[in-house]
């Protein structure tokens, strides 16, 4: 069909250029390669430099090229760079290589080649300069791509690496560090609704009232203006300033002011002149729906105290907050509540 | 010169023909049938709501009775799209308002629904009688009392798994005392408490309620009165188990289900403590349904139940029921045609759940019917894959998620390819597929070479290059949806097969190896795809060959649509238009 020939031959000078100087060197006649999974580049790499690796060399670079990062393809997390690199680059099988054409016929004929020589295709490598920009969208939460509450451990545990369980070869893996899990956005493919649903009722089988909703672990949080409702896992922060940064990260416009980032150890407390500077200085507060459905300013409660009565959050704008209770009156109610 | 049927025959004859598909075939024989199948189709499907404007679809069929329509890319389900996203349901809700004002059934899935949607369906359709929202989001139970206040003939609401902003529980007592056309009513994704009485009052005054669907926080008291009050009910969603067990409590309830004599279906059961499982044992021989994919049940409670329900068609349940308790399904449950099996702990550090792929062995033994399976499982072999692809021939739907990305078989450490060739090959009338666990190009050979009627394949971290999506454009002849992450590959295969993109419904890449200028180039030259980069910086900042970090592309008559987000960028059709003015919002 005519509109694929002009499809082709478009491929071949639109995405040709950062390749075409590899071709020449690489023996294989392709591009420039690079491990999907971001090992090294490995443009060294012919046959000879594979075959030899004994099956022990083999499963434990199997095993590293299984861990995980986060961040595009290609892009490497640093806790990774010096270990992968002393290791040829290695595929978990050996494919042979294919060009960037492949017609059928050489498709049939390479896959029946040997495959002792196997290298992934990849982009060249000015992909690497944003892949470090853009790991960002997994490390960090950017409010444009907010994933729902259970996954927002992803901002909590450190940049993983994920040793895979079962393997035979687990037991080689002793020289790498044991890391915290990763937290792959959208993976395993559970939905979101069923994965705050079974936090929640893991959380109220322990309840003697067995009222569902009090002091849940995930409670939502709504925004003046904003369309739709989040859900946040209490559980998931150590204090106001962890739960503050999160929720500026989630929607754009809310700012929470100082409430909570005073941080020093053990004091979450908010003086009154503080919270009042709060409300004539921001746009907006978090507020929040306590157990006997008031509404009161997040910062008053010491935050242990504050998980266990909140039931919603909601971030209002400054002006329609006054009059919420401020400290004094907060202090009141958690002195009855003692 | 052939016999022309006249019109009124052939409308005669279209009134047996339900099937859209089969509709869309007769609408493509000449004008005439064009136009009387367009003028008796009651039922219209959009599977994609950007396919087609929804003042074409009005149009077209303005004998409209039924409107199903969908949104955002099935992996929105997963967090892998933007909110913001797009998938707005006011344009549809608004054109059909003025073209089709005897609509009745609107079912909506993965789109964004506000309170002025709802309030405009219950003002403008007379006779509207079916609202079902499936994960959607956007409203609030305003939304919901404009629904309950104003339908009058309403049979049929029901939320599922949707996004609501709850503002509490007076949205029910906005139903007439004068309604009672109640059949169905799920508000089970719902927090706020409702007045007990006011849903007592409900279900007493609808003799024609067959399904309840409850939220966690009705009582057990509660469920007890309203199974008093519907032992009618066939389908019964459970509200919240968690309560003081009292003796009382327990033969209460006991009796409420022994009365439901032809109770089918049983979800809910958020918080079931293992003590009041029997009391559901009296229902258990009737049902043809059971959710206990909620229910932190563990074995051997979980068995004692299941071995009662020999006429179980479909089971959903958490890894909790371990390779023992799939046994005894397969043994018990001899009509059991779908499975599925949810992870208990979806985030991978959790403990380890005896659950295995044994499990699913010996569910394919024993259940003969079994043709559709969801399973999670932590890692999986070959061997496994080719005994379920042996014994179960049948199998329509196969999705099994490894949890562990890029697991290879973990007794000989090979990629799964040899099992999933088994299931293409062996299940002929496969028309679902998700594969997972470690898998090369040749898995992909073997899927598109034999999965000839598979319609939805779902991808994730597999494969080694461009020839995996070589292999499937070229081979899966019947595909329709293809949604991929985290793969090696990109350009080539995608541009060589440009036009089979167009043969399908839509195509998801995310953290693949897709160029900007490849997306560009695939606009370019074909006019009836959209595709649209999803991308948080602007693709022209960046070289033509860096990727992008999703792309959606669907075939469309609609061009290119005008509700698009920041982060998303459709790409101008026109070439001559330069670079710096490619992208339009």
């Amino acid at each position: 069909m005519s509109t694929e020939e002009e499809l082709q031959s478009n491929v071949s000078v639109a995405s040709s250029s950062p390749t075409s100087n590899c071709i020449s060197r690489n023996t294989l006649g392709g591009l420039k390669e690079h491990n999907y999974l971001g090992l090294s580049d490995c443009s060294s790499v012919g046959s000879s430099t594979l075959s030899p690796l004994a099956e022990d060399d083999k499963a434990t670079i199997s095993l590293k090229a299984t861990e995980l990062t986060l961040g595009l393809p290609g892009s490497q997390s640093p806790a990774r760079d010096t270990e992968l690199n002393l290791l040829s680059p290695v595929q978990l099988d050996e494919k042979p290589f294919f060009p960037l054409l492949p017609s059928k016929d050489e498709i049939c004929s390479s896959s029946q080649k040997n495959n002792a020589s196997g290298n992934k295709r990849g982009f060249s490598d000015t992909m690497d300069q944003f892949a470090e920009a853009k790991s960002s969208v997994y490390t960090e939460k950017n409010w444009m791509f907010p994933e729902a509450a259970a996954t927002q451990s992803v901002t909590k545990k450190d940049v993983p690496q994920n040793i895979p369980k079962g393997q035979s070869s687990t037991t080689n893996n002793s020289s790498s560090p044991p890391a915290a899990k990763a937290q792959i956005v959208g993976w395993p493919p559970v939905r979101s609704y069923r994965k705050n649903t079974l936090a929640t009722t893991c959380k109220n089988s322990d309840e003697v009232d067995g009222r569902p909703g009090s002091g849940a672990l995930f409670v939502k949080v709504s925004m003046d203006g904003a369309p739709y409702l989040r859900k946040v896992d209490l559980r998931s922060y150590a204090n106001y300033g962890e739960l503050s940064s999160a929720l500026e990260k989630m929607f754009t416009t809310f700012t929470l002011g100082q409430c909570g980032s005073n941080g020093a150890a053990g004091k979450d407390m908010l003086s009154e002149t503080k919270l009042k500077d709060l409300l004539n200085g921001k746009d907006y507060v978090l507020t929040y729906e306590d157990k006997d459905g008031d509404w009161m300013l997040v910062g008053d409660v010491p935050w242990e105290m504050f998980i266990d009565v909140c039931k919603k959050l909601k971030i209002m704008k400054g002006c329609d907050a006054i009059g919420l209770a401020a400290a004094p009156r907060a202090m009141e109610k958690s002195k009855m509540r003692a | 010169m052939g016999l022309r049927l006249p019109s009124k025959v052939l409308e005669h004859i279209l009134s047996f023909i339900d099937s859209n598909e089969d509709r869309n075939s007769v609408s493509l024989v000449c004008k005439s049938w064009f136009e009387t199948e367009r003028k008796t189709r009651k039922r219209v499907f959009v599977g994609n709501c950007y396919a087609v404007s929804p003042a074409a679809v009005a149009k077209r069929f303005p004998e409209m009775r039924s409107l199903t329509l969908k949104g955002k890319p099935h992996f929105a389900d997963y967090n892998l799209v933007p909110d913001g996203w797009g998938g707005y349901a006011w344009p549809w809700i608004e054109a059909m308002a003025a073209k089709c004002p005897s609509l009745e059934e609107i079912r909506l899935k993965r789109m964004v629904v506000t309170d002025e949607c709802l309030e405009k369906i219950a003002a403008s359709f007379k006779d509207f009688e079916v609202l079902v929202l499936t994960s959607c989001e956007g409203f609030s139970t305003d939304g919901i009392a404009a629904i309950a206040a104003t339908c009058r003939n309403l049979r049929v609401l029901e939320l599922r798994e949707c996004i609501v902003e709850d503002l509490g529980g007076d949205w029910l007592s906005y139903f007439p005392e004068t309604s009672t056309s109640l059949v169905s009513l799920d508000f089970s994704c719902l927090d706020s408490e409702v007045k007990i009485s006011d849903l007592e009052r409900l279900v007493s005054r609808s003799p024609n309620l067959k399904s309840l669907k409850l939220n966690p926080a009705v009582t057990l008291d509660g469920l007890v009165s309203l199974l008093r009050r519907a032992p009618q009910l066939t389908e019964l969603g459970t509200g919240s188990f968690a309560a003081q067990l009292k003796p009382e409590a327990f033969s209460k309830l006991s009796e409420a289900f022994s009365n439901c004599k032809q109770l089918q279906s049983l979800s809910g059961l958020w918080d079931v403590l293992p003590e009041y499982l029997p009391a559901l044992y009296s229902v258990c021989p009737g049902l043809t349904s059971l959710n206990l994919s909620y229910a932190t049940v563990r074995m051997p409670d979980l068995v004692e139940l299941l071995r009662r329900c020999s006429k179980l068609q479909k089971l959903w349940v958490m890894d909790l029921i371990e390779d023992k308790g799939l046994e005894a399904v397969a043994s018990y449950c001899k009509e059991l045609q779908e499975l599925r099996v949810f992870p208990s702990a979806p985030d991978l550090d959790e403990a380890n759940i005896p659950l295995t792929e044994q499990g699913l062995v010996f569910v394919s033994k024993g259940c003969r019917k079994l043709e559709s399976v969801l399973y999670f499982c932590v890692q999986f072999t070959n061997a496994a894959l080719l005994t379920i692809a042996r014994k179960r021939p049948n199998l329509k739907c196969f999705r099994l998620c490894v949890i562990e990305p890029f697991a290879p078989d973990y007794k000989t450490n090979e990629p799964l390819d040899k099992g999933f060739k088994a299931i293409a090959e062996g299940c002929k009338d496969l028309r679902r597929l998700s594969v997972s666990g470690l898998l090369s190009d040749k898995a992909f050979k073997y899927i598109g070479k034999h999965a000839k009627k598979v319609r939805m394949l779902s991808i994730a971290f597999a494969g080694d290059s461009d020839l995996m999506l070589h292999h499937l454009l070229s081979g899966c002849e019947s595909l329709k949806k293809l949604e991929i992450r985290d793969c090696p590959f990109g350009d080539t295969a995608l541009l060589e097969h440009a036009a089979k993109l167009e043969t399908m419904r839509s195509l998801w890449m995310s953290s693949c190896f897709v160029s900007f200028g490849a997306c560009k180039i695939l606009s370019q030259k074909m006019p009836r795809l959209n595709v649209e980069v999803i991308d948080e910086h602007p693709p022209e900042t960046r070289p033509e060959s860096s990727p992008v970090e999703r792309i959606y592309i669907y075939r469309t008559v609609a061009g290119p649509r005008m509700d698009t987000p920041e982060f998303v960028w459709t790409i101008h059709k026109n070439p001559e238009i330069g670079v710096s003015h490619l992208a339009i919002k």
